[in-house]
């Protein structure tokens, strides 16, 4: 990394991953060897972890002390919160959404997963696939992480056995495209000795794919923006008002999906008003289009009335507006959502008041059954809501935007983010889903 | 719609991938224009250090051609660099922005907070940029700071809700989903925001060099009369160095961070373009604080617990 010039350095692109595993695992030292390995802890770090973990009594560096920042999680020897993490190779930038593998699992893995590209899931290779590993897999498929890399660890402890391995990935895999999750990579590791995390293992010639970290450093993060639904959340709205720039009226805000250009025809929602894309700026530099995520400012042919909380859409492709939402939702909070709470609800940049109207299942991710009519969820819970809003929103389904298919619940009386929100069908089941309709079933 | 992409994108490595100093700044920019869009009275913090210039410079992006709809705060340690202090004043300025001015000098006056033995003037900001929050009624206030810096940033929120008391409970933090912030709060409370959380370092300074940002000269190598306390090169000034056991010399050095005076120590260093900055840091194998903020050595938690207090 050191030798890499700095114009190569700002090439490199992001990608945003997340790490689930249980508590022994091997979680943490699969961390402390990706950081590790790739020189990306430097030495007043390891320093004070090794200073530590002297004091401590123990006898080497104890890695997880490298991700465990806070005095409880130090004083408890436990993570109790999502920590995010940052390293680089020559090739890409990672930021690490460092998940707890702890009671809190569930929220804490929605959190990591909402906002990363990929998921890394550990399993222990003399334990195969658990419970547990159905419930990160599960969790996966959910949140819709388009990438999912299984790491089969301690092969150490399994004599580097294939057999082993290729019974576990092949459990997995099957397991992992029945949700709907698009892509496994499965890879054989050893994060104690180093094997395939970072460098090639020795071990298992066997094996003839790449290393985590490879895979990481080459996994595509762009998409085919052509089947995406343009979508442009108003933020703000800019109008500076000088001599310079009177009349200058621009809608800003960050492209949510897809792409938008100068001429095209939009739609602004929810009020439906019709114009087209005068300009594009990027910024303050002058595009013919943009894409997402880029962070722009549009400028429309005609004056109508638009301000935060709208959303721009190519009048072609505009999504219904709808006052009765439908999603599979995550309880985060500790206090239950119960039938007829009344709470706000964000959606992209908009927030308006909104009820629950009904609960009508909660899934359990061990074995994916369904309890119906749980008549709550507390705190990790997954379930089937039904919400009502004051006003009409224009949303998609969460399997075709991630961006503008997910919400939250807020609780108007003291700020809790209550719960998170994937609206329209639970799994990207490859199976025909079942008419919505029914009250009480599951549509997956 | 196809043949437009095409030759917008044609060269990139993969169309529509964005490089990762292009994600950071949507990314950021976008956090801007959520706090412009919720709050009532938005503050920047702004020291004229790398981070807060970075910040202040993204906001000037996000709302061009409109001004920032921010004023900016410095909390003022007495203990400034001369060269940041002249820095800061020019960027107000220059920009037509408003400038508050939190005095811990001010405090140590009055009574109120008093000097520390060992004359760091750091931890003693955290009341006046408290007070200041309270009485001008901040409802966000922007920090430069980055996860990558310290462990206990990087369990920091984008947006980071603190109480009437400016306190932050790690265990009380709201979990962050996608891009969805909440910038929900009692009246009293205030909301921490974070821009730059996700940027580290190397980031920030190839950011700058991109954008072509002006920086306090005390960035890069020159000339300086520093003396050696706890492994670090500090400034010797009126603030209360050199002790006697303390010998100046002159050396060339250059500073990572730009804080209060007594507990900021300089890098040897012959980086004096931003080329030869970002050399220096990439082959760097010391972190930003590890190598030049005495403050955080004080414990293991030393962060953590100031956080919690208030500081940022």
């Amino acid at each position: 990394m050191s030798t890499t010039t700095s114009e190569a350095l700002s090439e490199t692109t992001l990608l945003r991953f997340a790490t689930a595993g249980s508590v022994d695992d091997g979680k943490s030292t699969l961390v402390g060897r990706l950081l590790h390995d790739s020189k990306s802890v430097l030495t007043d770090q390891l320093e004070a972890v090794e200073r530590a973990s002297a004091s401590r009594g123990q006898e080497g560096p104890d890695l997880a002390l490298l991700t465990d920042g806070l005095r409880a999680e130090r004083e408890q020897g436990i993570t109790i919160d999502v920590a995010y993490r940052y390293f680089a190779t020559a090739k890409r930038r990672f930021i690490l959404a460092d998940t707890p593998g702890h009671v809190q699992y569930t929220r804490n893995m929605v959190t990591g997963a909402s906002t990363a590209e990929l998921t890394v899931i550990l399993i222990d290779a003399r334990n195969g696939v658990v419970e547990q590993t159905r419930r990160h897999a599960a969790l996966a498929a959910l949140l819709r992480v388009p990438h999912v890399v299984l790491a089969v660890n301690k092969m150490d402890l399994v004599d580097y056995k294939e057999s082993v391995f290729a019974a576990i990935a092949e459990e997995f895999t099957a397991y992992a495209l029945e949700l709907g999750v698009p892509e496994v990579t499965a890879i054989p590791i050893s994060a104690l000795a180093g094997d395939n995390v970072v460098e090639p293992s020795a071990n298992m010639d066997w094996y003839g794919g790449p290393t985590v970290l490879e895979h990481l450093e080459t996994v595509p993060v762009t998409h085919d923006l052509s089947h995406c639904h343009a979508r442009l959340p108003v933020q703000f709205v800019i109008r500076p008002q000088t001599a310079e720039h009177p009349d200058y009226r621009g809608y800003a805000g960050q492209i949510a999906a897809g792409s938008f250009r100068v001429g095209e025809a939009v739609t602004v929602l929810p009020s439906g008003h019709a114009s087209k894309i005068a300009a594009i700026d990027l910024l303050g530099e002058p595009v013919d289009i943009a894409w997402t995520t880029q962070s722009v400012t549009v400028l429309l042919e005609d004056d109508i009335d638009i301000s935060r909380g709208d959303l721009i859409v190519p009048s072609k492709d505009a999504p219904p507006t709808t006052q009765d939402i439908e999603a599979t939702v995550c309880h985060v909070a500790d206090a239950p959502l119960t039938v007829g709470h009344r709470v706000l609800l964000k959606h992209g940049t908009r927030t308006v008041k909104a009820i629950v109207k009904d609960i009508p299942s909660r899934l359990t991710l061990d074995d994916l059954s369904l309890h119906p009519h749980p008549g709550q969820l507390v705190a990790n819970d997954i379930g089937r809501v039904k919400i009502r809003t004051a006003e009409p929103l224009p949303v998609d389904s969460y399997a075709d935007s991630r961006r503008t298919g997910s919400f939250i619940l807020i609780d108007p009386n003291d700020g809790t983010t209550l719960t998170a929100g994937m609206v329209g069908e639970s799994f990207a089941s490859p199976e025909p889903v079942k008419d919505a309709a029914e009250d009480d079933g599951w549509d997956f | 719609m196809t043949t437009t992409v095409a030759a917008v994108t044609e060269g990139t490595q993969a169309p529509y991938a964005l490089s990762h100093l292009d994600s950071l700044e949507s990314e950021a920019v976008h956090i801007f224009r959520e706090v412009a869009g919720e709050f009532e009275r938005p503050v920047i913090l702004f020291s004229g250090g790398k981070d807060s210039i970075v910040m202040l410079h993204l906001a000037l992006k996000a709302f061009a051609p409109a001004a920032v709809p921010f004023t900016l705060l410095h909390v003022d340690t007495g203990h400034n660099f001369p060269e940041v202090l002249e820095y800061r004043d020019r960027t107000v300025a220059e920009h037509g922005l408003r400038l508050h001015v939190a005095s811990v000098q001010d405090y140590i006056d009055r009574g109120v907070l008093k000097e520390r033995p060992d004359g760091t003037r750091n931890p003693l900001q955290t009341l006046p940029l408290t007070e200041k929050i309270q009485a001008e009624k901040f409802d966000a206030v922007f920090g430069g700071g980055r996860r990558d810096e310290e462990k206990a940033r990087a369990k920091e929120r984008v947006f980071s809700l603190r109480d009437e008391f400016s306190q932050w409970d790690p265990r009380r933090q709201r979990p962050e989903l996608w891009n969805l912030y909440n910038g929900r709060h009692a009246p009293g409370e205030h909301v921490r925001v974070f821009p730059l959380s996700n940027w580290t370092e190397l980031d920030v300074w190839q950011y700058i060099a991109r954008e072509g940002i002006e920086l306090p000269e005390i960035y890069f190598a020159h000339e300086r009369e520093v003396f050696q306390r706890a492994g670090m090169w500090l400034t010797a000034g009126e603030w209360g160095g050199p002790k006697e056991s303390e010998t100046v010399e002159k050396r060339l050095v250059r500073y990572r961070t730009v804080g209060d005076m007594s507990c900021t120590g300089a890098v040897d260093s012959d980086a004096v373009t931003l080329e030869q900055v970002i050399t220096e840091i990439a082959a760097s194998r010391l972190t930003e604080r590890g190598a030049t903020r005495a403050d955080d050595k004080m414990s293991e938690a030393a962060m953590e617990d100031r956080k919690r207090e208030g500081y940022f």
